[in-house]
């Protein structure tokens, strides 16, 4: 087991220096610069701006440098919000972020396996489509659109909670996680609905139901953990990208997450700010990837790491 | 129970029926019993056939505002049957333009993703060893670095052809299908028929084009019916960024879009295309949630 | 169990957005507090018991600010916070008149070139240290040295030896200004600048702490170590969330400060921040969704508050290249083919003034000189189009095809569909738009390489014709049109010299005469302010440079007493 995960945890090293460098140059090939404005630089001051930033050497003395930087989990200035450091900025935002995040994926995990194993019980009669449409209106209206709804129906027409701000009370929150987590509702149904339909399906079920044991049993003691498998291997990718924010939430809601500087990074050309997220989102990938792969083999003894053989 | 003992003899059927062509059959069979699935199908066709032929029964054209009437809600009268938006344009046809635009993204970045997806997971899952290892490890850091980042670069870099972008989109929307092809790969190779195959003195190209990638094909087909609807919501995410499509062409999240913006003073504008919007997603992912369920592959194999 | 409630947020989604009725009795929105009369003291203040309980002022502000340090900053929201914060040697009264500041009075030289300012003996810092000539002195030489990269930095280029320190050549020392004594400042300028006191305005030229730099360098402006010498200081800041102020007690006019708290929230989206102010959380709103004017009229008429705003919204073409190179007929028959009422009444809609002038109207000495066609009715200009374009060698079946340019905004975009529909209705012209990200946009604009026709607009950065006409000058970093006319830079170089106001007035007029006939712009309208507010906050006033220094407002009680307990959100 302990080797199984040193062995995960080298292999992550390479991957993470691929991303880095990739995103590193992609940045950089994109028109204009971060000191770019409407009012024009006089050509001496935007040298010096260049000259502070570094962004006067070479390119690859610059990644180099910045790889030395980023080895010291030091992510640079910010070269748009310029009173603040990367670190910095990431430190405010990212625990508002996570915040949302981990609610929205909990609420979106209960809602949405619930909605999907009452739907496979129920496959292709009225129950099933009805649940089903609730759980794809996720999926099927953008969340630019479901947000503003939300808000004239409960912050402007009924007054019931706030339009929008950020301050860590509870009811700032509930408009954006609901937002956050219907998408999310919508996919881990409809994979919980497919899975459960496969499992009760499986000879094992069969069986288990042929020796007469009440349905009801069947169901949570045997299809249940089997038939979240694939939820499990969905929630490692998706809690990575909900917890690293969602501009659409942020923008509309008024979130001081960091969502927002994937997009505004990339538009500022912000490479600091820009790279120091997709780092982060990165890390989280590979991080929440290999816990999925742990919880896996919980879940499901046929599978073991201890041998070496790492098989999803 | 009743509905355990149809499942059963479902499962019957299939294990009878498991090595006979009739297995697409079975499949479409299978497929018209589920209700949601089919109204799916006929909606989808029906809309197909509505953004195409749409702009030419209009009297009005998707470019030219007519002045008199701007941001006018929906009348016979007038003649604006969706109202107009804020400009003084039709939004019939400009909802009917949204939507060939739509769909047809929808449909290219999907192809695209599929032909790289399907070609780098059967060449992956197929070589195995080494090569499979790094073709992975490439998957892997792609697969770290946030799909939205990648997608306003390319927006950002490319100019704004919405066409270059969605090939583009499709270029880095690949590996989900690469992973699955990999592992259904895996799989196959070692079956019987390849073996055989293999037998008869194949090449390895040969193999892949002619066993493996057939049988591939029922994922592939569920793929892009859940596929598209995504590239769709991506389009209009682009479209809520300002990155959308140019002007005067438009689409259904450009369309969404500009809706918000004036929910309250013309809901027309939101609601017409929000709605073609809503029921072309819920039907494709119907459709697929169907396909998937009349075509597991897993029951196949 | 799980049903009952997902059905009745369906309905209610449903019901949302399906029946809007706007002329439902029902208030769709919390109704707007009415304030109480307002009595005035002697003193022209508002007598104390018509002030509400809590003076804590919620003013949403467009972007989050990149900087708080008044040399590197730019953008007017982030100038919204600085002026209240800081203060230059002269302010600006709630009408925009330029009043003393920090400066108490000054002296100007007979010739014009040399200016003597008096500090306030009550000027202190926010930590109660007295603001100084030799802060000015180090503050202004650190706007000019190209080390400390000032966006703005020009601002300060009239000053004896300031562009030779741009461009490296001097060190910053050299730069025209002297503490005469520790409250006396003195600045040498290298031309007779009209604008200058105008300038003092500008965060630029606002002082900085010497002390707090130096100890904490670029983390100056942070809560805790920034010093600042405005009628606030700084408390909180937290990014992209709330930027809080509270009354500085230093500040030398402090005993007429009413408001005690500012807090400024960063939007990125004008429909939330409208969102917010219908809400109840803010008095002051940075800006208007461009749809909503018909709403807002029938709705909050009394909170809507529109004026004019010194900047013009105009398009331009690309000198150096094909179409429009060497062709001026073309450029004026696209500018006559423009229905500007249409524009300003169907699609931007908020009593935007049509123009065809590049200096938008309002400057107390300065009469922007209106071209013949003007007074023309639209059919009439538009068949001098016509004609103007057969001209230009073009016609029905060979139709002129150009691109238009224009960055991603809501706004820009409308007009500039609008503006393609009405060049094909009234000419044939087939118009590509080409809409573009912002630093892309820039880029493109600024190197030529690739534009033809693209929309432009500029907002004054100080009360002067100049701050417009100067932006054609060949070696304008901003001249993106590529304009390139000997008589004109000579002009401006007159302009900037020239010591007596009527004759400086007249060449002006001349120059932007020229760059119309020479048809460089195609102006559209002049910009408005717009934005809601709390009929509870007075004080204020409209004025054309669009300043509001929290320091003049305050809040008053509304006739309903329980509204102000309830309806106002505190965070």
């Amino acid at each position: 087991m302990l080797k199984y995960s040193l062995r995960r945890l080298a292999s992550a090293i390479p991957t993470l220096f691929l991303l880095i460098t990739v995103a590193f140059f992609l940045i950089r090939i994109a028109p204009g610069g971060p000191f770019d404005g409407e009012r024009a630089l006089p050509a001496e001051i935007e040298a010096n701006l260049a000259a502070k930033y570094h962004l006067d050497e070479p390119l690859v003395f610059q990644y180099a440098r910045y790889l030395w930087q980023i080895a010291r989990l030091d992510f640079g200035p910010s070269f748009h919000y310029r009173d603040w450091s990367v670190n910095e900025l990431i430190l405010q935002g990212a625990p508002v972020s996570f915040t949302l995040g981990i609610l929205a994926l909990a609420i979106a995990l209960i809602a949405g396996v619930l909605i999907g194993a009452w739907a496979a019980l129920r496959q292709n009669r009225p129950g099933d489509y009805a649940v089903m449409s609730f759980a794809m209106i996720g999926i099927s209206i953008p969340n630019f659109v479901m947000a503003p709804l939300l808000i004239l129906l409960f912050a402007i027409t009924l007054g019931w909670l706030p339009a929008g701000g950020w301050d860590y009370s509870p009811t700032r929150m509930i408009l954006p996680v609901v937002t956050l987590a219907l998408p999310m509702i919508a996919y881990i149904a409809r994979i919980t609905r497919g899975s459960m339909i496969e499992v009760l399906h499986s000879s094992y079920i069969r069986t288990v139901r042929a020796k007469g044991m009440p349905e009801k049993e069947v169901i949570l003691r045997h299809a249940l953990k089997p038939a979240l498998l694939p939820v499990i291997s969905y929630l490692g990718p998706a809690a990575a990208a909900i917890m690293t924010g969602s501009v659409v939430v942020e923008r509309i809601f008024t979130i001081p997450g960091i969502g927002t500087y994937f997009v505004q990074g990339a538009l500022n050309r912000d490479y600091t700010l820009v790279m120091g997220v997709v780092i982060l989102y990165g890390m989280l990938i590979i991080l929440f990837n290999f816990l999925v792969d742990l919880l896996y083999a919980w879940l499901d003894p046929r599978i073991r790491y201890d041998d070496g053989e790492a098989e999803a | 129970m009743n509905e355990s003992t149809r499942d059963a003899f479902d499962q019957a059927l299939d294990t009878r029926e498991i090595r006979g062509r009739s297995l697409y059959i079975d499949a479409w069979h299978r497929l018209l019993k589920n209700k949601a699935a089919v109204a799916g199908l006929v909606v989808l066709v029906v809309m197909v056939l509505l953004v195409i032929v749409g702009p030419m029964l209009s009297q009005w054209d998707h470019e030219i505002p007519d002045w008199d009437h701007s941001s006018t809600p929906p009348s016979l009268e007038t003649g604006h049957l969706f109202g107009t938006d804020a400009i003084g344009r039709d939004l019939f046809v400009r909802t009917m333009i949204g939507g060939q635009i739509s769909l047809l993204v929808g449909l290219l970045a999907t192809l695209v993703s599929l032909i790289i997806g399907v070609s780098y997971g059967a060449v992956a899952g197929y070589l195995g060893g080494r090569v499979d290892n790094v073709m992975m490890r490439i998957v892997d850091a792609v697969y770290a670095m946030p799909f939205m980042f990648l997608v306003i670069l390319l927006m950002v870099v490319f100019g704004r052809n919405i066409f270059l972008i969605f090939l583009a989109i499709g270029a880095i929307n690949w590996l989900d299908m690469a992973r699955i092809v990999r592992g259904q790969t895996l799989s196959l190779k070692n079956k019987d028929f390849v073996e055989a195959a293999r037998a008869c003195g194949a090449t390895e190209a040969q193999i892949i084009r002619r066993h493996i990638v057939p049988n591939l094909l029922g994922v592939v087909i569920v793929y892009v019916t859940l596929t598209i609807p995504q590239v769709i919501l991506v389009e209009s995410f682009l479209s809520f960024l300002g990155l959308g499509v140019q002007e005067p062409l438009t689409s259904w999240g450009a369309l969404v879009n500009e809706g918000t913006q004036e929910l309250e003073t013309a809901p027309w504008s939101l609601m017409f295309p929000a709605g073609f919007l809503a029921v072309t997603l819920f039907a494709f992912n119907f459709l697929g949630d169907g396909l998937r369920d009349a075509l597991d592959p897993k029951d196949r194999l | 169990m799980k049903r009952v409630p997902v059905v009745v947020v369906l309905a209610a989604l449903l019901a949302a957005c399906g029946a809007p009725e706007p002329d439902d009795d029902a208030p769709r929105s919390p109704r707007l507090p009415v304030p109480v009369e307002v009595a005035f003291d002697d003193e022209g203040r508002p007598v104390p018991d018509v002030l509400a309980e809590e003076q804590v002022l919620y003013r949403g502000n467009g972007e989050e600010p990149q900087t708080l340090d008044p040399h590197l900053a730019e953008g007017v929201p982030t100038a919204n916070i600085l002026r209240d914060l800081f203060e230059g040697l002269a302010t600006t009264a709630p009408d925009g008149r330029i009043v003393p500041g920090a400066a108490i009075h000054w002296d100007v030289s007979r010739d014009g070139l040399t200016y003597t300012f008096y500090l306030d003996p009550d000027a202190h810092w926010s930590n109660g240290e007295p603001v100084t000539a030799h802060d000015f002195v180090w503050s202004w030489r650190r706007v000019v040295d190209p080390e400390t990269g000032a966006g703005y930095g020009r601002m300060l280029a009239p000053v004896v030896n300031a562009q030779q320190i741009f461009s490296g050549e001097l060190s910053p020392d050299e730069l025209g200004v002297s503490a005469l004594s520790d409250t006396t400042f003195q600045v040498r300028l290298e031309d007779p600048t009209p604008y200058f006191l105008g300038l003092l305005t500008h965060p630029t030229t606002y002082p900085v702490y010497r002390a707090a730099l130096e100890e904490h360098g670029s983390a100056h402006v942070r809560p805790g170590n920034l010093v600042s010498n405005g009628a606030y200081r700084l408390t909180d800041w937290q990014v992209r969330s709330r930027i809080e102020l509270e009354m500085n007690p230093y500040f030398r006019d402090a005993g007429n400060v009413i408001i005690e708290r500012v807090v400024f929230y960063p939007f990125e989206d004008e429909n939330t921040e409208f969102n917010r102010f219908r809400a109840g959380d803010l008095h002051w709103t940075y800006q208007v969704p461009s749809g909503q004017f018909s709403w807002l009229k029938q709705n909050m008429d009394e909170a809507l508050k529109i004026s004019p705003w010194f900047g013009t919204y105009f398009f331009s073409f690309n000198l150096t290249r094909e179409p429009f190179e060497d062709n001026l007929p073309l450029r004026q028959a696209l500018n006559l083919a423009i229905d500007r009422e249409i524009i300003t009444e169907r699609v931007t809609r908020f009593g935007e003034m049509p123009t065809f002038n590049l200096v938008p109207p309002g400057l107390p000495d300065y009469q922007p000189p209106a071209p013949e066609y003007a007074d023309w009715t639209q059919s009439e200009r538009e068949e001098e189009a016509r004609r103007l374009y057969r001209q230009a060698g073009y016609s029905e079946s060979q139709p002129l095809t150009v691109e238009l340019r224009y960055n991603t905004s809501e706004n820009h975009r409308k007009i500039a569909i609008a503006i393609a529909a009405m060049w094909r209705q009234v000419l044939g012209v087939q118009t590509r738009l080409i809409n573009e990200e912002f630093r892309v946009f820039l880029q493109n604009r600024a190197q030529r390489r690739v534009t033809q026709a693209f929309r432009a607009g500029w907002i004054g950065d100080y009360m002067d014709a100049f701050t417009f006409l100067e932006l054609y000058h060949s070696g304008h970093g901003r001249n993106d049109a590529g304009y390139n006319n000997p008589r004109f830079d000579r002009l401006l170089d007159r302009i900037a010299s020239e010591r007596i106001p009527a004759r400086r007035r007249n060449l002006m007029v001349e120059a932007e005469r020229m760059l119309l006939e020479d048809q460089v712009v195609l102006p559209v309208f002049i910009y408005m302010t717009r934005r809601l507010v709390d009929p509870r906050l007075q004080g204020w006033e409209e004025n054309i440079m669009d300043y509001h220094l929290t320091r003049y407002m305050y809040l008053v009680k509304s006739q309903d007493e329980e509204d102000v307990q309830g309806g106002e959100n505190e965070e």
